[in-house]
């Protein structure tokens, strides 16, 4: 318990206790200066993106990977935890090579926007395909096929039956997948460029305060962030209660 | 595709299912796996030579070292802290539980550079909340290996617990109570009967924290600050390489660094099995 304050508590209450410190006028400078405002805006805006398609896309990796038998679904399986394991520098190196300057197919990517998409798609995969997966396994399927055999079409028996059963799933899937995109750090250092006001993300411009020396506006824009991914993390726990009840 | 036939009633239209294999395969093989595979090819575009090349290299040697020091302390560290709060949560009841809970959670959402930071404003040796006084005492934290420690076990902290609390709900505890009304101390309880219990919880815990620790690139860079090299981790060099237009270096340090990532994966894949039949 004691460690636990040392390494986690003390370190992030620090944090906000250092942006508080210098009042409400560091927040007011953080988010008025357009650069930081840029970076905050293309960071939320980018995970908001990657984290729907990652629904999407997640559920539908989850629903193959459990429903689905093929050869080669087992190398599928450890693929989808590739962008867990791997440091987030080699990531970028590795969306790098196929998608910046000497790639292969000419998607020239790097510096833009669409780097920043990519990067932060890559590093959230893993995370709704892996909370919905074990739900799925552990469905009982027979309500699905007593609710075709009742005569619900297909689309509507997933509608009905199996997407609330995942939806919980799903949002927590989310709400993890969002939190992991704003913070994003690491693999963007290459692809992005760290253009301001293009493709600067938060964490790159916190990064740059730091090393400026300015540590009260990087600890304005740091609480910001964990403000932020708070919100959202309460956000889709009440939107995954309203879709549940609903179901 | 032969049990296709045979269970088509269950699965569905079949140009359905080979749409979203198809669509699945494709998204991961254009994200994932092909940009991985390049790396490896570049890595080898000239034989062994750019791998013996880096290796060579005393600065990539003492990243590489630097880097499999700081991870194994970290997993170290968390193994323990682990274990610990893992049984706390799950075998005792105490005010703040789900607080606790709750919190486990949090470096998994906090972005790296906000770690660095943090850990950077408590334990500075010069403004920092108790850096002055460990400083005093002879020990530096930050800009230095034990901030590095710190930072890396914080961001891998949470996956020894997550993986370890569900197994230990599941065992319940009727057989510690046994060993317990048979005699045996809380040590021998622990050792001779939860131990073996969450033996693999434990492995796989231990090798996804590897994982991810001899990666931490964004907190480690922040609390390391750059001392002449001295405290230049593997990642971190990778970007350094990658700036000065090193390359094909870059590229090796990389593919070794993904390289011990996917062995981890392919161990924690090996070991699932095994579990499920015992």
């Amino acid at each position: 318990m004691l460690w636990f304050s040392l390494l986690v508590l003390i370190p992030l209450a620090a944090v906000v206790v250092k942006a508080a410190g210098g009042g409400w006028e560091t927040f007011a400078d953080a988010v008025t200066n357009r650069q930081t405002f840029a970076a905050l805006r293309l960071t939320v805006l980018t995970s908001v993106g990657v984290t729907a398609l990652n629904m999407v896309m997640g559920t539908i990796i989850a629903w193959v990977l459990v429903r689905d038998r093929f050869p080669g679904k087992a190398i599928l399986d450890l693929v989808i935890d590739i962008p867990f394991a791997l440091p987030t520098i080699v990531a970028g190196l590795v969306l790098l090579s196929l998608y910046g300057p000497q790639s292969p197919v000419g998607i020239h990517a790097s510096n833009t926007r669409v780097a920043v998409f990519l990067a932060i798609a890559f590093v959230t995969l893993p995370f709704i395909v892996r909370t919905v997966q074990p739900v799925l396994e552990e469905m009982e399927r027979d309500v699905e096929d007593a609710a075709a055999s009742l005569g619900a079409s297909r689309f509507t028996t997933f509608r009905r039956i199996t997407l609330p059963t995942l939806a919980p799933a799903i949002f927590a899937g989310a709400s993890l997948s969002f939190a992991r995109g704003i913070s994003e750090y690491g693999s963007l250092v290459l692809l992005s460029g760290n253009l301001p006001y293009r493709t600067e993300v938060t964490s790159v411009r916190m990064l740059t305060y730091l090393e400026g020396g300015d540590t009260a506006s990087a600890a304005a824009v740091a609480t910001i962030m964990l403000v932020v991914a708070l919100a959202a993390i309460v956000s889709l726990d009440i939107i995954q209660r309203r879709v549940a009840r609903r179901g | 595709m032969a049990s296709a036939g045979v269970q088509a009633p269950r699965d569905g239209i079949p140009w359905v299912k080979w749409l979203m294999r198809l669509l699945v395969i494709g998204y991961l093989f254009f994200l994932v796996a092909w940009p991985t595979s390049l790396v490896a090819k570049n890595t080898f575009a000239n034989g062994f030579q750019g791998i013996s090349d880096a290796l060579d290299d005393p600065d990539v040697v003492h990243a590489l070292q630097l880097s499999g020091q700081v991870a194994v302390a970290a997993v170290l560290i968390n193994l323990l802290f682990g274990v610990g709060v893992s049984l706390l949560l799950v075998r005792f009841d105490f005010p703040g539980k789900r607080i606790l809970n709750a919190l486990i959670d949090v470096p998994l959402a906090v972005s790296p550079v906000v770690v660095g930071l943090a850990l950077v404003l408590v334990y500075n040796g010069r403004y920092g909340w108790f850096g002055p006084w460990l400083e005093d005492n002879g020990l530096q934290v930050v800009f230095a290996k034990p901030g590095m420690i710190m930072a890396t076990a914080f961001v891998a902290l949470p996956l020894v617990i997550r993986e370890v609390v569900p197994v230990l709900e599941e065992m319940g505890d009727d057989q510690e109570q046994a060993a317990r009304s048979l005699g045996a101390n809380a040590w021998q309880t622990f050792r001779r009967v939860t131990l073996p219990g969450i033996k693999w919880a434990i492995v796989y815990g231990v090798v996804l924290s590897l994982a991810r620790s001899l990666g931490e690139f964004g907190a480690v860079k922040v609390v390391a600050g750059n001392v002449g090299g001295e405290t230049t981790t593997a990642p971190v060099l990778v970007q350094q390489k990658y700036q000065n237009f090193q390359q094909e270096t870059a590229y090796s340090v990389a593919f070794m660094l993904a390289f011990a990532a996917v062995l981890c994966l392919i161990v924690v894949a090996l070991l699932r099995p095994k579990e499920a039949k015992k």
